[in-house]
């Protein structure tokens, strides 16, 4: 799911006024038909039926915003043919609103808690609660057929509301979520009886002992896509063969790690349309009765469809070659729950040509990533997540992986890469090989930790990242920073969208350069830093066009804070307590700031004062 | 590192400790934390004196990797390992995770290989035990089961020989 997608509220140049009349100002040159002045004499609701024809075409969120900001007919008619709604922040507006200004939504992508929710900096409960969308939705959109929810909390009940208010209901996307089970699950996978999708990502789904797959229709299913790997549950395999025996358009399926090997293998012997798969567990039961294994590569083998794998939790290496069959097709791989040698990695990397996602550990180590870079030319995202994350852990991965990476794969686009040694050199190197860079996220995690071979702060390296990648939209950086990276950042950065940083600069200034210097930054989040009150009050001018701003034990007072609230009604400004003792405190513990056309939340829990 | 060889002197004097000479404050983090910043002892000495972080607690948060994906991890951890006995013709494997401490991996082991273990202690190792139960970590060492918490061996053990005879005994002696 890309954060790339802008906002869907368009920038508010005057948002005293859109707060006073919900409606972009109009020229008071323009006539009141906007499209031409010899057309004066065609009554409005002809012109509108006209632009309704031509705006359904409109697909794109920018051209959408863009158009809704011609004129008030624009507006109007934009409002009613809009069909999918982008929400970067369910804060930054009510319900009612959404429900006022589109008429005609079949699809919602909302997104909830800030990120470093995810790294638990921020209290449970915090909000970002599905149910008065849902319940508006409920009465507003009938027709309502796609909901995709990152980081938001969704109850059982909510679930079942869902499954009860829209009929037509296809598809289901809840990434990050949190607040139901499988008995929700099952109410949706009972009543939805288009369900085209349900993908359940990294999400946390208690176990209710709830059988849900058998919970699906007795008749042919329109499923296309049923994932499912972050359930922590036991699945009813003969209820799950059934049903993909059933679901003729099944092409994706990501199954927990509850389903054995040998059952992944009766699955394929039956599914061999499935483009994605993310296997179970992937280790032989030597348990079992059975006198002969079962030829797993056969499986696959017959799979020529498959072109995204992943799974391979519980991974017994050994088995691993039952997938070569596949690979020479395979655009994407997942390999990131996977504790994998380098040998038992490079033989089946070095088939892998047209490998376009690649997701690992870094206990494949350089070496591992030595071989990718030999073979995976097509290469556009990369992830090495760390197999043991602790500040001082072993470090199988360095800046020799990543140079070797930029070395042999120019069409980079996205990097995240965790490793605990790097050098400016590394970075630069790569500056210059993958100039389609538009994500780039490294962390090293030993904190303030410099060039480990020069000895010097990662300011170059960082950069020569910003000056040279034109494209980079997103950023997050690490290891020994000081002020002159972010003077880099805020002269060169100029599309950066999202930054995130830690543990890194001396002063105001560095966060001074950054809110002066990137234009188009919009999702700030710092942790850890030496960021005072002058450096947020540099940034006032921007803050209303941004998502939001995150600040963690910053050097902020509670003074400054209440003046930016003060000065920017607008912007809703909490600040999230600890548990120490509130008096004694200097400075801040979290600041979490963002726009909002409908003030203040009122949902907010105790731990978050509004300022 | 301190629990590296077995015939080192595991005395106070000679332990290794993460700070900086002349600190008398060993920090109590997770035992697994110790074990490993002393390899990074020996990469600071390249780094400029200024910029060698004082000694860590666990941050909140810190690497930023979601908890599901740590969860995961941990279960991944390595579980299947070879035992070999000396003297025994063919080896076994046994899935580390299926114990929860050393009592019950000796318990199962003792079973399997049919041989009585005496006590573990400290300073004498498996003293007066006929056998004795050694394995190899991630570095490719050779060390005694029991001296590390069973969290550090669970995941840093790549495979188990149960030493015999002669071989145990010198090694009993070297302690």
């Amino acid at each position: 799911m890309s954060e790339d997608e802008e906002d869907q509220s368009p920038p508010p140049s005057d948002l005293r006024s859109q707060q006073q009349q919900q409606r972009p100002p109009c020229s008071p040159n323009k006539s009141r038909n906007c499209i031409s002045s010899s057309s004066q004499t065609f009554p409005d609701h002809v012109l509108e039926n006209v632009l309704e024809n031509v705006l359904q075409f409109l697909e794109s969120r920018t051209d959408r915003n863009a158009a809704s900001l011609v004129c008030k007919l624009w507006w109007k008619v934009e409002g009613l043919t809009r069909s999918e709604v982008f929400i970067g922040n369910c804060y930054a507006l009510s319900p009612t609103r959404l429900t006022q200004r589109f008429k005609r939504v079949r699809s919602l992508l909302l997104k909830g808690k800030p990120r470093f929710a995810d790294f638990n900096l921020m209290p449970p409960d915090w909000g970002a609660n599905f149910a008065p969308w849902v319940s508006t939705m409920a009465k507003a959109y009938p027709w309502l057929e796609k909901v995709d929810l990152k980081r938001i909390f969704v109850s059982d009940d909510d679930l079942a509301l869902l499954a009860h208010s829209f009929p037509g209901f296809k598809e289901l996307i809840l990434v990050c979520c949190e607040g139901f089970g499988t008995s929700g699950i099952a109410v949706v996978a009972n009543k939805c009886r288009k369900l085209k999708v349900l993908d359940l990502i990294e999400s946390e789904v208690t176990d209710d002992e709830v059988d849900w797959i058998s919970c699906f229709p007795e008749d042919v299913t329109c499923l296309e896509s049923l994932a499912f790997d972050c359930v922590e549950a036991p699945i009813n395999f003969k209820a799950l063969e059934a049903l993909v025996i059933r679901s003729p358009f099944l092409r994706k399926l990501r199954l927990n790690r509850f389903v054995s090997l040998e059952e992944v293998h009766r699955l394929l012997l039956g599914a061999p349309q499935l483009t994605s798969l993310g296997t179970g567990s992937f280790k032989h039961d030597n348990q079992s009765e059975q006198e002969q294994e079962p030829d797993y590569a056969a499986a696959f083998r017959a799979c020529k469809s498959v072109v995204c794998l992943s799974g391979f939790r519980e991974l017994m290496p050994e088995y691993l070659p039952a997938i070569l069959p596949v690979c020479a097709n395979l655009t994407s791989l997942n390999f990131s729950y996977a504790n994998i040698s380098p040998d038992m990695f490079k033989p089946i990397i070095h088939t892998c040509h047209k490998l376009q996602v690649f997701w690992a550990l870094d206990s494949i180590c350089d070496e591992g990533l030595q071989a990718v870079a030999a073979t995976c030319k097509e290469l556009r995202e990369l992830r090495i997540f760390p197999f043991d994350p602790r500040e001082d852990s072993e470090g199988p991965v360095s800046e020799l992986g990543l140079q070797a990476i930029s070395e042999g794969c120019r069409k980079l686009e996205s990097v995240l890469y965790f490793c605990q040694r790097m050098t400016n050199a590394a970075l630069i190197a790569m500056s210059h090989n993958c100039p389609e860079l538009t994500v780039f996220r490294l962390c090293i995690m030993g904190r303030h930790r410099p060039d480990h071979v020069t000895g010097k702060a990662m300011d170059e390296g960082f950069g020569a990242i910003v000056k040279n990648c034109k494209k980079l939209t997103r950023l997050a950086v690490s290891g020994l920073l000081t002020d002159q990276a972010f003077r880099y950042m805020g002269e060169y950065g100029k599309l950066i969208r999202t930054l995130s940083v830690a543990f890194a600069g001396d002063s105001d200034m560095a966060l001074r350069h950054v809110l002066e210097g990137c234009p188009r930054l919009q999702k700030l989040e710092i942790r850890d830093s030496p960021f005072g009150d002058v450096a947020l009050r540099s940034g006032m001018h921007r803050y209303y066009n941004m998502r939001f701003v995150w600040m963690s034990a910053c050097s902020l007072s509670m003074g400054c804070c209440k003046d930016v609230a003060r000065a920017m009604p607008n912007l809703v400004v909490e600040v999230i307590g600890s548990d120490d003792d509130d008096e004694n405190r200097e400075f801040v513990e979290t600041l979490y700031m963002y726009r909002s056309l409908d003030g203040p939340r009122k949902d907010a829990p105790q731990f978050v004062t509004i300022l | 590192m301190a629990y590296e060889k077995v015939n080192e002197l595991n005395l106070k004097d000679t332990e290794l400790r993460l700070g900086l000479p002349g600190t008398e404050q060993v920090k109590e983090e997770q035992d697994v934390s110790c074990v490993r910043s002393n390899k990074r002892q020996l990469q600071s000495d390249n780094e400029e004196e200024s910029t060698t972080p004082p000694a860590k607690t666990q941050i909140v948060g810190w690497p930023p990797v979601r908890s599901y994906r740590k969860n995961s991890n941990n279960n991944n951890s390595v579980s299947y390992v070879k035992v070999s006995m000396d003297g025994a013709p063919y080896l076994r494997k046994i899935d580390l995770k299926t114990y929860k401490n050393y009592a019950e991996l000796l318990k199962a082991l003792e079973n399997m290989f049919k041989f009585t273990i005496g006590e573990y202690c400290e300073r004498e190792g498996y003293k007066g035990s006929e056998v004795v139960p050694t394995y190899e970590d991630k570095d490719g060492d050779w060390m005694l089961v029991g001296d590390v918490p069973w969290d550090m061996f669970s995941s840093s053990c790549k495979r188990l020989r149960i030493m015999k005879g002669s071989d145990a005994l010198a090694l009993d002696s070297a302690l």
